[in-house]
């Protein structure tokens, strides 16, 4: 009897929490029509410095009428995961082209681009395996490492010392216990250009860390494809590594090459694998034909075009010079990152002042005429939550005046609102 | 055995599974051919090992010898040797539109299915029995696609942001408003990907401290999504209402595990219709359960929506209940719309709750707007919307064909799995022989068909399974009968032990 007077007193949470009105995420920018060079956000036409359009493949020509023919040819969706009648030829030519781009043996596309890495790193790595990853990992990677159950450990932002350090210890512990360190596979999974910072990885020091302590290279470049390098093959033809030297690139096509979906390419012998353990791939419906075709076609445009890597090149380092020095804000970003984050040089106390504080200066920006963004971030998910920044843009299709014109603006917008 | 109507008042109508055992010898033989399978993997390997047979498969870097092999040997050992000798089947590429029929590229193998090499020739009108094309919508007619390649052209093909940042358009607003008319609800959201939707939206709704009771055969999706979360999960026997009300019961009266604290929320994960057993959920119980004791109840509606349910609306509709019955409806519009993506419906404050805190809302770029034109465009084909009853008759014709497909199969003798009213129709193979034989075979009487075995099922019972769509006709739906009778005799396949007539008209009054 008792029993059923707990059953009947047991009063669970609300299965939501209740979202105040004024959250900031609840009140987001709806644009009308296509995101391109220039976008019309809540009604405003802006000039576009917020959506990851780098090549500005978005508005292209030919690339959108790649996509139309192969809609007329095999409408949209494909129907089923890549097992079950869900290959297309177009995906066998997509693998082909980007292997061949990449100068691999293979790569292997994905539907999404959140779900590449985040299927890719537990294929591979298990219970009991040792992951060493940057702090600044973006969140899919973390989820991938969460979903993986392996033992993660964290090292300082681009500090080689600091993994040294890690990779010691880990060698002084192999050394108690010979039998076990022989079958934990070891990994380092690090970004080109990390999204949150906006900074290089040093992937030559990597490599020397690579074959003196024999662990595994997971490089994810979603944000150095199509950015880095002279033909825009990414961080090893920046740098000018040997591709083969690492184990497995990752990243995705929703950024250079204006598609959606991300793909990874290595050595047959990791990549095929996963085609029977990545989950986003054989448990999900394959990329729908028309944006396998648009990444085709965007990847003809990179190949017979490989001087907008420089042009691209040239821009973010006129933004990066003409930023700095605003009083306020701090450019946080290499210069040749087309991605840059701007964080306030004194924070007022708490994240929610500071991302209040930031509101209004993208605010004053968009009622000028260029549209900026707000990095966001799940506040109480991410391991090491980067502090609130803006984030800025840039894209082929930007002319040299709307790059001096919106550093003016968030100098000005930066005076009004911080002083 | 079959289920008639359970606890009479809660079913508007009957509700016939079956789940029928093989006889006992069939189970014998399939554990003889696993065995004998592994005998000859192990000698395989053996012989691989000292160098008497070549090494196919691709070997580590020179270089990396010395590192911890990435691979366990063993590990590999069911993809070597067992999985590779049928590996033709699956994986097959197709270079036309997933309709009814489709066209098949025909790859040959020189090394018994170590590498492919294509010939170049297409296989025509192959007749798909594979693909999950519920009602029709994988079509290039010109008139019907209007509508997409417009927003094609306008609007491109990528989005290249998250929905938080620059990445929600005017599209997605209209998509979210219609799916939500379209259930019956007050708000819904669209994701870019179905399973994503699950793995990253069951960990922003639960999390440590919570209980998640999930189906036996839950879709990896839902499991990875619990996985994620961080809550505890028990898992109930497949659609077993007495096994549940245990583990609820269980639940409340002790609490968690070490401490014996309340519990924050109890979430109970099920499928609308699971795809490798046809069967559909048990939804008028679980929703007296979970009222009963003040759970709550996430369906996943990936297989169900559009496919049952008078007017295509899904599980809901099918049991003649209301949309606020169930807490969170999510679905997918990879299968019965012909497009890509997922979403999640419910009570406003759940949505809101979603947009701000969702993973993919924050971190993953949003649906493609041509794809989103896709899905309205049927959607508004099913609501009657574009002036025509051709959403209707769609909904109508699937249900005529599998209730068609499905007594015809029950009288030639096979063993079917699953609810009457199913469009997805599983046909027990067992041995790991027939497996390869049975598609094969099929394939060269020009009907593509899915086989699946272990792991996706269970080890002694593989199977085939067939999708049925509206597109089908009943000419290719004979067809595929025809053909399968054949095989079935040929093979013997006809397991089933309820010997039923197939010429009823000769003794029907």
């Amino acid at each position: 009897q008792e029993k059923e007077e707990l059953i009947e007193e047991w009063q669970p949470e609300p299965l939501v929490p209740p979202v105040p009105k004024d959250h900031p995420a609840l009140n987001y920018n709806i644009v009308s029509g296509p995101p391109t060079h220039i976008i019309t956000v809540n009604g405003k036409e802006c000039i576009n410095f917020a959506s990851f359009n780098f090549l500005g493949l978005l508005n292209n020509e030919k690339v959108k009428s790649a996509a139309q023919a192969s809609l007329k040819k095999y409408g949209v969706g494909t129907c089923g995961p890549r097992g079950f009648y869900g290959t297309f030829d177009v995906h066998l030519e997509l693998e082909e082209r980007l292997a061949k781009f990449m100068r691999t043996e293979e790569a292997i596309i994905y539907s999404y681009g959140f779900a590449t890495i985040a299927s890719a790193i537990p294929a591979y790595s298990k219970r009991g395996d040792i992951v060493f990853v940057d702090e600044a990992a973006c969140f899919a990677i973390q989820k991938g490492l969460q979903a993986s159950r392996s033992n993660i450990k964290l090292f300082k932002h681009n500090d080689m010392a600091d993994l040294e350090r890690l990779l010691k210890e880990q060698e002084t512990e192999d050394q108690k216990n010979p039998r076990k360190a022989r079958v934990t596979r070891r990994f380092i999974v690090v970004e080109g250009l990390y999204m949150n910072t906006g900074d290089i990885c040093p992937l030559p020091e990597l490599i020397k860390l690579k074959y003196k302590y024999k662990v595994r290279i997971f490089l994810e470049e979603s944000l150095s494809f199509g950015v880095l390098g002279e033909h825009g093959r990414g961080i090893t033809e920046h740098f000018g590594i040997n591709i083969d030297d690492i184990d497995l690139i990752s990243a995705n096509m929703e950024n250079s090459l204006a598609s959606i979906g991300g793909f990874c390419c290595g050595r047959s012998f990791i990549i095929d694998h996963q085609r029977l353990s990545g989950q986003g791939y054989c448990f999900s419906a394959s990329l729908p034909p028309l944006l396998a075709a648009a990444a085709i076609e965007a990847l003809n445009i990179m190949e017979d075009n490989p001087d907008i890597f420089q042009t691209l090149r040239a821009k973010c380092e006129r933004i990066h010079k003409a930023l700095q020095g605003i009083s306020g804000l701090k450019v946080v970003g290499e210069s040749f990152s087309p991605a840059l984050h701007l964080q306030l040089e004194e924070s007022c106390g708490s994240r929610e002042n500071d991302v209040k504080l930031l509101k209004r200066v993208v605010d004053y920006c968009m009622n000028s005429g260029i549209a900026l963004t707000q990095a966001r971030y799940l506040e109480k998910e991410e391991k090491c939550l980067p502090p609130p920044s803006i984030r800025v843009v840039v894209t082929v299709e930007q002319t040299e005046q709307e790059l001096d014109k919106a550093a003016s603006l968030l100098k000005e917008a930066a005076q009004s609102v911080l002083n | 055995q079959k289920n008639g109507i359970s606890n009479g008042t809660l079913y508007k109508k009957t509700f016939i599974e079956h789940f029928e055992q093989a006889p006992m010898y069939v189970a014998v033989f399939t554990f003889v051919g696993f065995a004998v399978g592994t005998i000859f993997g192990y000698l395989r390997d053996f012989m691989r090992a000292w160098g008497l047979e070549k090494r196919n498969i691709a070997a580590e870097r020179e270089q990396q010898k010395d590192f911890v092999p990435l691979y366990q040997d063993f590990e590999n050992f069911y993809t070597r040797n067992l999985y590779l000798r049928i590996r033709d089947n699956w994986n097959r590429p197709i270079c036309s539109v997933p309709g009814p029929q489709f066209d098949l590229m025909e790859r040959v193998t020189d090394d018994y299915n170590w590498t492919f090499r294509f010939t170049g020739r297409t296989i025509r009108n192959v007749i798909n029995m594979g693909s999950y094309n519920y009602l029709g919508f994988a079509e290039t007619d010109v008139n019907a696609l209007k509508t997409v390649t417009i927003e094609l052209k306008k609007y491109g093909t990528g989005v290249c942001s998250t929905r938080q940042e620059m990445g929600t358009l005017d599209k997605h607003v209209e998509l979210e408003k219609l799916v939500a008319k379209f259930l019956g609800v007050e708000d819904a959201m669209v994701f870019g990907m179905g399973f994503a939707t699950n793995s990253m939206n069951i960990p922003a709704l639960v999390g440590k401290g919570c209980l998640i009771l999930s189906d036996e055969l839950n879709h990896t999706s839902l499991v990875l999504g619990a996985r994620l979360s961080g809550a505890t999960i028990r898992i109930f026997k497949h659609n077993n209402m007495q096994s549940l009300e245990k583990l609820l019961r269980d639940a409340i009266i002790h609490g968690q595990p070490r401490t014996h604290r309340a519990w924050r929320k109890i979430i109970i994960l099920v499928e609308g219709i699971y795809s490798m057993e046809g069967s559909i959920v048990r939804l008028p119980e679980i929703v007296s359960l979970k009222n009963k004791y003040k759970a709550y109840l996430y369906l996943d509606e990936a297989h169900s929506i559009g496919a049952v349910g008078a007017t295509g609306r899904g599980v809901v509709e099918y049991f003649g209940m209301s949309p606020d019955d169930v807490d969170v409806l999510m679905g997918t519009f990879t299968k019965s719309f012909g497009a890509a993506g997922g979403y999640i419906a419910g009570k406003k404050g759940l949505v809101d709750f979603l947009r701000t805190h969702s993973h993919s809302a924050v971190y993953a770029t949003s649906m493609c707007p041509a794809v989103a034109e896709q899905i309205i465009r049927a959607m508004k084909c099913l609501m009657g919307l574009d002036g025509t009853t051709q959403g209707l008759q769609r909904v109508r014709q699937l249900e005529k064909n599998t209730r068609y497909f499905r007594r015809k199969l029950h009288e030639m003798g096979f063993i079917i799995y699953g609810n009457d009213d199913s469009p997805v129709v599983p046909l027990l193979l067992y041995m790991p022989g027939k497996i390869g034989a049975f598609a094969r075979r099929m394939l060269e009487k020009n009907i593509g068909v899915v086989v699946v075995g272990f792991p996706a099922t269970p080890i002694t019972e593989s199977r085939a399974r067939f999708c049925v769509s509206a597109a089908h006709t009943r000419e290719m739906l004979d067809t595929v009968l025809n053909a399968l009778d054949e095989l079935g005799d040929f093979l013997h396949l006809k397991y089933s032990r309820y010997s039923k007539s197939s010429h009823p008209e000769l003794y029907e009054e």
